[in-house]
């Protein structure tokens, strides 16, 4: 038993925070600290600057650009850009769909798009869900034709998250409907501009463009556009669901999250005096400490279980579960410490998040903060499901 | 013992049901919160018609003299359709003030105020002062006959649309002191007052309201001079109740919406509504509906009682729509999963309106501090 970290771990950590403190831009930072989403533009900055410095894949093998960490200095670099609040890298790209490619596909399509996905040249989305088919993602109905060498798509995705500003999409569609839903799957890679693709915003309830209806029709898609075999489709992506599944509990960010809500507390009066020293309010802020502790070392148990190279499995979903209901609750007890100041709602945050705000810069998008954090227990798997998952696969209920 | 209404209660009810399916459909609530103005004041016209406005005040005063349970019919239905105009300020909080502060300034004000005439709106909150209805930096000091007032009041629900503002000052004593707090009407166009104006992120209009120098004269004193924190109290405790009563209308919407949902929505080749999981989710927001509206009528039939009495029944019932609109709320919007996030189905607006009514007149932490601190006087 030790939970300490090798001074070879720890000098790489100083050299990551020192990276960190050298390049990360102020402007972006002002607007993460603000808790303020960003623009395309900041979105591909971040990237750009590490993928510059080589650091934009660590999972990624090294003749594509990976960095051949151990799962140890992976969890640093995750813990250093956490404290530091840095903007995650969209996952979508670099950890969904790259490692599907350079796993299941073929030369062509890893020297297509591994490349343009590493240095942020090319954005992706996520095309699973659809409007009938959620949780149960397996039912998908979206239908692609064999037409000589092309497939031909038609139906709808929906939620899928930045569709707005993609280049790509990665799909699954039903190829064969005449067997099990799971073995008629296949998983195709689409140029977001090949005509019959529309994509319509949703606005989520918190005022933000994030998620996207993505229409096809009649969308000509070459069949080496394809991952793998036909029908298999449903293997990779359940590939791709375990793969690089640490970092879902997102426990440094939440720390970062738990100081900033003390600053809060700390600038926030009650009766004349901080609400950081209000009995019933430090109390709520010292349970949420705990359960984070508690998922640390959960986490740091996972961690230690992949450094020997086990893989970690269905037991993983505490780390959603509990991960996401955490990030929630921060959220709320934000919510509660900024008070009064919560309310007024500024339209249009993304470009005019900094007019200045009528309460504290700290108050500004408490509230669509703590609305949005919703998503968590619903996307990656609802908490629902696993729940269901533990029950099932982990105590064989 | 017998909780039914009688049949005047009933047609109120009914009118005020008719009102919301008329002017409240969810897509027209969308677009007109969306309008610069946050409101349609043709609806407010309509709710001076139909004697909405006038129902809390004596005939005296152009009113049709209705009591508590007759505003609770009429927030649980403004609830129901998430209405945005002024009721709650203007009718509640402001009409409250007045009537129980009486006097002069009560007879010229309410009848203008019961035919819509006038909107009022209540600045109390401080950015100090959180949920301390005494924690008062805006002064109001003496001049001649006159009073001169100083401060910043934050997010003054209703502020925008206001003709006239009540405003709590402190005309002596200390920061927090229990005595030495005054109520002014203040003219909303008044020399010295500004109003920074913005929606707020459950649908309203809220402003910042400056007081720079403002002289109003000392007929506009509602209630009495230093002695008014009795009177916001209990006005307080009013807007609780009927908090409570909008509270509850969005939790059955909620719930209603819900359960017809999980009755609809179809994965794994079931309704979601078959998991047992999610059913007793259900239940439990069923419950959570169930119990808040008892507080409702507790706190209801409890306003007329003396000052402890009253406030413990108000913390309680504001404890209970806390936490029962949170767990609402929240279970709306998981069970709807994605749906639930949008801004395009209406389970998201109840969801924010739920949230942010805990945040008024105290949430549930003040309230059971000040439970536990009144049933110990
Ligand atoms: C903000 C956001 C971003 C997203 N981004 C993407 C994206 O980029 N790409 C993409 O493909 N998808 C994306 N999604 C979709 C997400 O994966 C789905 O929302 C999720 O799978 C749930 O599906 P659903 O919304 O259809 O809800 P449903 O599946 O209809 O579920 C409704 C409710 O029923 C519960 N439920 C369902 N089945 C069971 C069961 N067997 N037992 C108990 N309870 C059950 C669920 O937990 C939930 O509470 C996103 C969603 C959100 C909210």
């Amino acid at each position: 038993m030790d939970t300490s970290f090798s001074p070879d771990e720890l000098a790489f950590r100083d050299e990551v925070r020192a990276f960190i403190a050298e390049n990360y831009p102020e402007d972006i930072k002002a607007k993460m600290e603000a808790g303020v989403e960003l623009n395309k533009e900041e979105t591909l900055r971040w990237h750009g600057i590490l993928a510059k410095k080589g650091w934009v894949a660590p999972g990624w093998p090294e003749e594509w650009g990976g960095t051949d960490w151990t799962p140890g200095q992976k969890f640093l670099f995750d813990q250093a850009c956490a404290e530091a609040g840095t903007p995650g890298v969209l996952p979508f790209g670099i950890s969904m769909v790259a490692p599907v490619i350079y796993t299941f596909g073929s030369d062509e399509q890893k020297q297509q798009h591994l490349p343009p996905i590493y240095n942020g040249d090319l954005w992706w989305c996520q095309g699973y869900s659809e409007p009938g088919s959620g949780s149960d993602l397996a039912s998908l109905k979206t239908k692609a034709v064999r037409d000589g060498d092309d497939y031909i798509v038609n139906g709808s995705k929906t939620w899928t998250t930045l569709a707005q500003h993609a280049d790509w999409i990665f799909c699954l569609v039903k190829t064969d409907t005449n067997v099990k839903a799971q073995e008629g799957i296949s998983f195709l890679l689409i140029d977001m501009k090949t005509p019959g693709i529309t994509v319509r915003p949703i606005i989520t309830m918190d005022g933000g463009h994030e998620v996207n209806e993505v229409f096809l029709e009649d969308v000509r898609v070459p069949v080496a556009n394809r991952i793998g075999e036909e029908n298999k489709g449903w293997t990779y992506a359940k590939f791709l669901l375990t793969h690089e599944r640490t970092g879902i509990a997102g426990v440094a960010r939440s720390k970062k999250g738990l100081a900033r809500l003390k600053e809060i507390a700390k600038a926030e009066y009650i009766d004349g005096r901080p609400l950081f020293e209000d009995q019933d309010f430090s109390r709520k802020i010292a349970e949420l400490e705990i359960d984070l502790t508690a998922l640390e070392y959960t986490d740091l148990r996972v961690l230690s279980e992949l450094r020997k190279g086990n893989h970690p499995g269905p037991e993983s979903s505490i780390l959603k579960i509990k991960g996401t209901e955490i990030q929630q609750r921060l959220t709320e007890l934000t919510l509660e410490a900024v008070g009064t100041y919560a309310a007024p709602f500024y339209r249009g945050l993304d470009d005019r998040w900094n007019e200045f705000p009528v309460g504290p810069d700290y108050a500004v998008g408490s509230a669509p903060k703590y609305f949005n954090m919703r998503k968590t227990s619903i996307y990656g798997g609802s908490n629902e499901i696993q729940r269901n998952i533990i029950a099932k696969a982990v105590l064989g209920l | 013992m017998d909780f039914s209404f009688t049949e005047e209660q009933t047609l109120l009810r009914n009118t005020v049901e008719r009102f919301v399916l008329d002017n409240y459909e969810f897509e027209t609530r969308r677009q007109m919160t969306a309008t610069e103005e946050g409101r349609n004041p043709a609806n407010w016209a309509q709710l001076a018609e139909l004697g909405i406005l006038a129902a809390p005040f004596s005939e005296d005063h152009g009113g049709l003299g209705y009591g508590a349970t007759e505003t609770m019919v009429v927030m649980e239905e403004l609830g129901k359709g998430l209405v945005v105009d002024p009721y709650f300020p203007s009718i509640v909080l402001g009409g409250g003030l007045l009537r129980h502060g009486g006097g002069a300034i009560a007879d010229e004000v309410i009848p203008q105020v019961a035919m819509g005439e006038d909107i009022l709106a209540f600045a109390y909150a401080e950015p100090k002062g959180r949920f301390n209805l005494a924690d008062l930096e805006t002064t109001a000091k003496a001049d001649g006959g006159d009073y001169v007032i100083n401060g910043h009041k934050a997010v003054v629900i209703g502020a925008p649309f206001a003709t006239k503002l009540l405003v709590s000052t402190r005309t002596s004593g200390g920061v927090r002191d229990a005595d030495g707090v005054t109520v002014f009407v203040v003219d909303a166009k008044a020399d010295g007052v500004s109003i920074r104006s913005y929606p707020t992120v459950d649908g309203l209009r809220a402003g910042e309201v400056y007081f720079e120098n403002v002289k109003v004269p000392a007929n506009n004193i509602v209630g009495e001079l230093d002695n008014g924190l009795p009177l916001i109290e209990q006005v307080a405790d009013e807007a609780i109740a009927a908090l409570s009563a909008e509270a509850t209308g969005a939790m059955k919407v909620l719930t209603d919406a819900t359960v017809e949902y999980s009755k609809t929505r179809v994965q794994f080749g079931q309704a979601i509504g078959k998991f047992q999981v999610l059913q007793h989710r259900m239940a439990d927001m069923f419950m959570a509906h169930e119990q808040s509206t008892s507080m409702t009528y507790m706190v209801t039939m409890k306003l007329d009682e003396d000052a402890k009495t009253r406030g413990m029944a108000a913390s309680a019932a504001k404890v209970q729509i806390g936490k029962a609109g949170r767990e609402v709320g929240q279970s709306a919007v998981q069970i709807h999963g994605g749906m639930g996030m949008t801004d395009e189905l209406n389970v998201g607006h109840y969801f924010k309106r739920l949230t942010m009514i805990d945040a008024q007149f105290g949430n549930v932490d003040y309230h059971l501090k000040r439970y536990a601190t009144l049933s110990k006087s």
